[in-house]
């Protein structure tokens, strides 16, 4: 049986333990707050963009290089989003089994090729000899602008057009609420474009099919396609983020129950030996005691 | 002048103007346009440069825009872009650094290649930035 000291020990570290996850979901909580903001920030030209694109795509009839379909898929590429630090619960392992699913689903005859924004999926790319083209460390979870977004997605459209992806997929948390983050799968190039007839049918503004456009619709759309893909980029950047801070949270939330939970058995066990102590040497007085009467 | 037409200019990171005009100018790349209340619908993508807006207290206004889209509606214009900044929110001093960093690039590599095109837009956004900020 541990002895009451042992006990007291164990029961302060524990105590330390606490302190720290608990701060940590603080740190987590207000990190959280202006990842949202960042989201938030981000919506208005996210939907104003997806709206305009939306009305060109409609009229235009062009096939842009980036809408065509290969005619034989051979190199995929997929872009995975993870955090760059641990201690968030399953948040990455569920990003990186959503990314093997879409592996299994392509089949054995392609290659793969990664794109990894965070350090946490980058290094599973190296544990189990995945290919990765490009690594973005020290980007999710922390402040970062456009031109990040914007610098990937034009090596992702380059290589797109140089025939060395033939598709290109983005694995990344949908943020649902805080509680609650979803691992979903895009696909970004070719640009599929039955998505974006379904987004005009909701819109019910029929005055954007009589725009002049300047230069021409073709022109337009052929400098706003890959500014779609960079929009996606940023907003998925932002979205990762956002869940990050959301999952520690959860998670360093749980350890701080968790600790609670240990803190009142070991408390328990503690008294139960202390008083354990006592009543042996009650004992031990009153068999004295006893034994001196005799 | 009784109407007012709205102006929204939204980049990635905020919405940088969000308020009443009586008269929008903008540079398409086709040209400068201005734009009045009851506009017809129209498109067009921008170059790198100033945009200028009379408020509803009839001060002219300027902002300056890296490029992106704009969209006239008959009571609204919107203009999307990758950055953009309001006269007084101009860094001067980081204006005046990357034009130095832009034109000792452009004096190393004249090949015409990316990095030459990128110094090159690089350099047209700071003169913009500079020729801005030294107006106010």
């Amino acid at each position: 049986m541990a002895t009451l000291k042992d006990v007291q020990i164990k029961i302060g570290a524990v105590k330390k333990t606490k302190q720290i996850t608990k701060a940590m979901n603080m740190v987590a909580a207000s990190r959280l707050k202006g990842a949202q903001r960042d989201m938030d920030g981000f919506k208005p030209y996210a939907d104003k963009f997806a709206e305009v694109l939306g009305s060109l795509a409609e009229k235009s009839e062009q096939k842009s290089l980036l809408l065509a379909p290969k005619e034989e898929v051979k190199k995929i590429n997929i872009i995975l989003f993870t955090s760059d630090r641990g201690l968030c619960g399953g948040f990455n392992m569920n990003l990186i089994n959503k990314a093997e699913k879409l592996i299994e689903k392509s089949g054995t005859d392609k290659e793969i090729l990664f794109t990894a924004f965070g350090k946490k999926g980058k290094s599973w790319c190296k544990g189990c000899n995945q290919k990765t083209d490009y690594e973005y460390i020290g980007i999710v979870g922390s402040k970062f602008d456009f031109s990040v977004a914007a610098n990937a997605g034009q090596k992702l459209i380059d290589n797109f057009i140089g025939s060395k992806y033939d598709e290109v997929y983005i694995v990344y948390p949908e943020f649902i609420n805080v509680a609650k983050q979803r691992p979903v799968i895009k696909q970004v190039l070719p640009i599929p474009l039955l998505e974006k007839k379904e987004e005009i049918k909701d819109e019910n503004k029929p005055f954007l099919a009589e725009h002049i456009c300047e230069p021409s619709v073709n022109e337009l759309l052929d400098v706003m396609l890959p500014k779609s893909i960079f929009v996606q980029i940023h907003s998925a950047l932002l979205e990762t983020s956002a869940c990050e801070h959301a999952a520690r949270m959860t998670a360093m939330n749980n350890a701080t129950i968790a600790c609670n939970d240990m803190i009142q058995t070991l408390t328990l066990a503690y008294n139960k030996a202390r008083q354990a102590a006592i009543t042996a040497e009650l004992m031990d007085i009153v068999g004295g005691a006893e034994a001196l009467k005799g | 002048m009784t109407e007012n037409i709205r102006l929204e200019i939204v980049t990635p990171a905020k919405n940088v103007v969000s308020e009443d005009a009586q008269i929008v100018m903008a540079p398409g790349v086709l040209g400068e346009f201005g734009v009045l209340v009851g506009h017809t619908p129209f498109l067009t993508a921008l170059k790198t440069g100033i945009i200028t807006y009379k408020d509803v207290d009839d001060k002219e206004r300027f902002v300056f825009v890296n490029g992106g889209f704009a969209e006239a509606l008959p009571d609204k214009v919107t203009i999307l872009s990758e950055s953009a900044e309001r006269r007084s929110d101009i860094d001067l001093s980081r204006a005046e650094k990357a034009q130095e960093r832009a034109l000792k690039r452009l004096e190393e590599d004249k090949k015409g290649d990316i990095d030459f095109i990128r110094a090159k837009t690089a350099l047209r956004r700071a003169i913009n930035r500079i020729s801005l900020a030294q107006t106010r």
